[in-house]
């Protein structure tokens, strides 16, 4: 029996369960050169293209950026920057429709190009002579995320640690009439193999396989051809067949697996990149030749001259349609995506983004509208057709049912809404549509269960709170009360008069004692830094001479303890911890302080002399200092040294 | 300016509801066709009225439920029950009969249950089985193929016969049961069931001219053409082959085993396979999806159940024909079957693995 990885290296491809298969119709696009698109009016740039967070924005209205330039910055992982497509002026920062199903308006940078498509300076890196955290830098900051369609940002794939089997590359467009990849392997394989080998010195897989279906001759032989030189590279020709370009159903076809429920595939050794993102990923590091333009194809039957175009991110979905000949039809509707999981435009000023690989704008006769909904005949065609082996009618029932543990038992959310059941339902049903919504009932009934949560635990805290309260002001008040009596019963208008001497004396001492508290606080803080130093020090130490560090540190305090004279009145508490070192070195100090009989300019005296304990510090310390304070400051020092001593020997 | 808005996915598969029911109406062809020619035309006047029962009864109930009745017609389904009701019963069965059936199985078997998609049981096993119970001896008048007839009856004889119980010439069903010798026929399993419970050996029964060819007079072409019907079917990919091959592998297999064990007192496997109702069972009734186990395990262990329930049925049952109760038992069991049968979704373990 070989093991897989001979298999794998014969040439085995193995096969997923369902899948459908709609007619193609990618002969028009396919074998065209890649129309270049003339320079647009304006580009709505959304900062946020990909799956992950916004980058924090750069630039200004009225701002002139060059080609090139990142309009945002990427500060966190999971974000990828945006950058301006050519040189121009920004005209605004708001809201535009959004290149999302839902549509929803969300900030977009509008640029209007000057047409001197000026570049910033650019800084080619050397793939030798870089190390892999530049690269991975390169990699996020020329803002490249998944091409393929979700936008994963590619410098978290390419950066990971974890022991890598097979780097799988996917050039599978199993989505019907696309073509994009299709042209852009035939004119730039050697540039993606560019890539590959990037990423191959970053993640150090044993193996490269690139999946490509067997309808793209032309594309799998130019991959082949720029393969060749690569010992470890296979190029697999796999079966059309949709959705063999879905992530987990190509691991299965060219390697057997399974991504486990719930995890990615680096837990099985796999990573997987878009033959696109590849591209990309050379550009940026071999050219510093940021995310700025994508292959789209733009087709249907409406269109005169449908064919694969080069279009900068930003620019509207009109212009591209206008540029291939598009005749309008009764407003029937504008696909971006393809047939099966693209999504209806509701106009046509929504921008290209990084993960748009299509623009379908279909005759009615060539898509026509859904049918008439029509009861479920329980034929399963639906389950035969499914890649993820559910069973669509059930989830159907239960989804109308809105059961959502029943919908959890049949596995609703290893659903990849490929909509190959819905694609072969008789009864017309839209079941993907049904799932989604029955996936949002779900995420939203968890979002409103933590939110209950929360707010029972909010309010049982706030009880307990308002009960400690209750407890507490009914304690005083029987305190007030008791003292309250006790004056009574010795009673007479002496005492009061006493009673209101004893306040006004109260009340100089709190004043009196202001100055002393805040005294105390800085004394505190010093001897927490200080106690800090001497951690950190030791742990150096430690590091360093696993054995003498602290013997030596030992040592030193020991001398330090030795050579000073002892404190007139030493500290007598014994210590526990480190805090109650702290308490007793503050007794200490206070104890010092009291023979010395400090004043409020001296107190600050003796703060500096805290700091004695740094060698620069006593140089810094005033010279002007009394003789009588000094002493008392190292005689706390003292103090506080041996309290610490105390402490560290009782931890150890 | 706005656009039609849709959920993806925006194509589909041509292949609706109502030309899946209208190819399986198609494929029943042939099999009506020779079971006219070698059974008589009363089959086709029991269509006809199957039919138009079944679409008065569909029409009603969708007024009385408020839905638009002329789509729903559309959809074929009810005129599928017809026919598979029709084509089950005697040829020459009262015309009542068959209105009562087919009303019985459009109104109460799928309309009640909730429609098209709901109903638990076959629509038109669950009717012949409440024909059989009911009406007995109007269910069990086959007459014998038309070369052992002894009156030949014409079209008009065959409508005078189901609505009259007369032919025109005067001779009563009964007396048009009886064969060129006289002797009153029934259908080869009845009558083979019949002679084996009182004593006699299969090679002393199979002597009759009913048994005439491998699986009776006439019966072995009636069950290939509705074989070829139903290869049709699955090359279309109208019908899965599980349930066809399980319910034919498993009724194979039982009568083989007990054919070896005693040839003399059960019939070959090729005579279980061809005579009856077994082929229409297999490939058009069995394979009902809406009453059929949908999962691709639950599809064989309901054909196997369906198989077994047919031999059991035949061998031991009081009925003519056990096909109707094999699958009557058989829908009983899906929801339970379906359950346990789930396929191990992608990224998950087999049910059970990690407990």
């Amino acid at each position: 029996m070989p093991s897989l990885f001979q298999q794998i290296q014969a040439g085995k491809l193995w096969d997923f369960h369902g899948g459908v298969h709609p007619p193609t119709r990618k002969a028009q696009t396919a074998h065209k050169p890649i129309g270049l698109l003339p320079l647009p009016d304006r580009l709505y740039i959304p900062l946020r293209q990909h799956i992950g967070v916004a980058g924090h924005l750069l630039v200004s209205a009225g701002q002139r950026v060059l080609k090139g330039q990142p309009l945002t910055s990427a500060d966190n992982s999971m974000a990828v920057p945006v950058h301006a497509p050519t040189s121009g002026t920004i005209t605004a920062i708001g809201e535009h429709t959004s290149a999302h199903p839902s549509a929803l308006p969300e900030t977009t940078i509008t640029l209007i190009p000057d047409g001197l498509d000026e570049w910033r300076q650019q800084h080619p890196l050397n793939l030798s002579s870089s190390d892999n955290l530049t690269l991975l830098e390169r990699i996020q900051e020329s803002g490249i995320a998944g091409m393929g369609g979700a936008g994963f940002p590619a410098h978290l794939k390419a950066g990971l640690t974890q022991p890598v089997d097979y780097l799988i590359i996917n050039a599978v467009e199993c989505e019907p009439y696309i073509s994009a990849d299709d042209a852009l392997i035939q004119e730039g394989a050697i540039t993606i193999v560019k890539g590959i080998d990037i990423l191959c010195k970053l993640l150090n897989p044993k193996a490269v396989l690139v999946g490509i279906e067997d309808d793209k001759p032309l594309a799998s032989a130019a991959l082949k051809a720029a393969c060749s030189q690569r010992d470890h590279y296979y190029v697999r020709d796999v079966p059309t067949k949709y959705p063999s370009g879905g992530e987990k159903q190509l691991i299965q076809l060219l390697t057997n697996k399974e991504v486990p429920a719930g995890r990615r595939p680096i837990d099985i050794g796999i990573v997987m990149l878009n033959v696109g993102t590849a591209f990309a990923i050379a550009q940026a590091v071999l050219d510093d030749h940021p995310l700025l333009s994508r292959i789209v194809t733009v087709t249907g039957e409406t269109l005169s001259q449908p064919q694969n175009v080069l279009a900068l991110i930003g620019t509207p979905v009109s212009d591209l349609l206008t540029f291939c000949g598009y005749q309008q039809q009764k407003n029937y509707k504008v696909i971006m995506g393809g047939p099966m999981m693209g999504f209806s435009l509701p106009d046509l000023a929504v921008p290209i983004i990084k993960t748009t690989n299509c623009i379908l704008a279909p005759s009615e006769h060539e898509l026509p509208p859904p049918g008439k909904e029509t009861d479920c005949i329980r034929c399963s065609a639906c389950a035969d057709a499914c890649p993820a082996s559910l069973l669509p009618q059930q989830l159907l029932w239960y989804s109308k049912a809105k059961d959502p543990a029943k919908l959890a038992e049949y596995n609703l959310f290893d659903c990849i809404e490929c909509g190959a059941c819905a694609y072969v339902c008789p009864s017309e049903i839209p079941l993907v549509q049904y799932y989604r919504v029955a996936k949002a009932e779900i995420r939203e009934q968890q979002r409103e269960a933590v939110k209950a949560e929360q707010a029972k635990a909010r309010f049982e805290a706030r009880n307990a709170r308002l009960e400690r309260e209750k407890q507490q002001r009914m304690a005083r008040n029987q305190q007030l009360a008791e003292a309250r009596e006790q004056a009574q019963q010795t009673g007479g208008n002496s005492n009061a008069v006493a009673a209101a001497l004893a306040r006004i004396k109260a009340k100089q001492a709190e004043q009196t004692a202001v100055p002393a508290e805040r005294e105390q606080i800085l004394a505190e803080r010093a001897a927490k830094k200080q106690q800090a130093r001497e951690y950190q020090a030791a742990k150096a130490a430690d590091s360093q001479q696993s054995d003498s560090a602290p013997a030596l540190a030992t040592a030193t305090h020991q001398a330090a303890a030795s050579s000073a004279p002892p404190a007139s009145e030493p500290a007598t508490v014994a210590p526990t911890g480190a805090k109650n070192a702290a308490v007793a070195a503050a007794i200490a100090r206070a104890k010092a302080k009291k023979a010395a009989q400090a004043q409020a300019e001296q107190q600050e005296k003796v703060v500096a002399a805290e700091q004695t304990k740094q060698p620069e510090a006593i140089e810094a310390a005033p010279q002007q200092a009394e003789t009588d304070p000094r002493k008392a400051a190292i005689a706390a020092a003292i103090a506080r040294a041996k309290a610490k001593k105390q402490a560290d020997s009782e931890k150890s | 300016m706005s656009f039609k808005i849709a959920s993806s996915p925006h194509n589909r598969i041509s292949r609706s509801t109502s030309e899946i029911m209208l190819l399986v109406v198609v494929a029943c062809i042939p099999g009506i066709a020779v079971q006219a020619l070698l059974f008589g035309y009363g089959v086709l006047i029991q269509l006809v009225l199957a039919i138009s029962t079944a679409w008065l009864a569909e029409a009603l109930i969708m007024r009385l439920r408020a839905k638009p009745a002329l789509s729903r017609l559309k959809d074929h389904s009810a005129l599928l029950t017809g026919v598979l009701l029709a084509i089950s019963i005697p040829p020459y069965a009262p015309w009542w009969l068959i209105v009562i059936g087919t009303f019985f199985a459009i109104v109460i078997v799928k309309q009640l249950y909730g429609g098209l998609g709901n109903n638990l049981f076959n629509p038109a096993m669950a009717a012949y089985v409440m024909l059989l119970i009911a009406f007995p001896l109007q269910m069990t008048q086959w007459l014998p193929s038309v070369s052992l007839q002894a009156e030949s009856l014409n079209v008009l004889d065959a409508v005078c016969a189901v609505f009259t119980q007369y032919s025109c010439s005067g001779f009563s069903i009964s007396q048009l049961q009886s064969g060129i010798d006289g002797v009153s026929m029934a259908t080869p399993l009845d009558t083979l069931r019949t002679d084996l419970a009182a004593g006699l050996t299969l090679t002393e029964s199979m002597q009759q001219p009913v048994f005439y060819g491998i699986a009776g007079a006439g019966w072995l072409w009636v069950n290939l053409a509705y074989l070829a019907g139903g290869l049709m079917l699955i090359k279309l990919r109208v019908i899965s082959w599980r349930i066809p091959v399980a319910v034919l592998g498993s009724l194979f297999l039982i009568s083989t085993l007990s054919w070896l064990a005693a040839a003399d007192s059960n019939p070959s496997p090729l005579f279980q396979l061809f005579s009856g109702a077994t082929m229409l069972a297999a490939f058009f009734i069995a394979t009902d999806p809406v009453s059929a186990s949908t999962t691709d395990k639950g599809r064989i262990l309901y054909g196997v159940l369906i198989g077994f329930m047919i031999f059991i049925i035949r061998k031991y049952g009081g009925y003519p024909d056990g096909v109707a109760f094999a699958v009557l038992l058989a829908n009983m069991t899906v929801p339970l079957i379906d359950y346990y049968t789930r396929p191990r979704t992608y990224g998950h373990k087999a049910r059970g693995a990690d407990k």
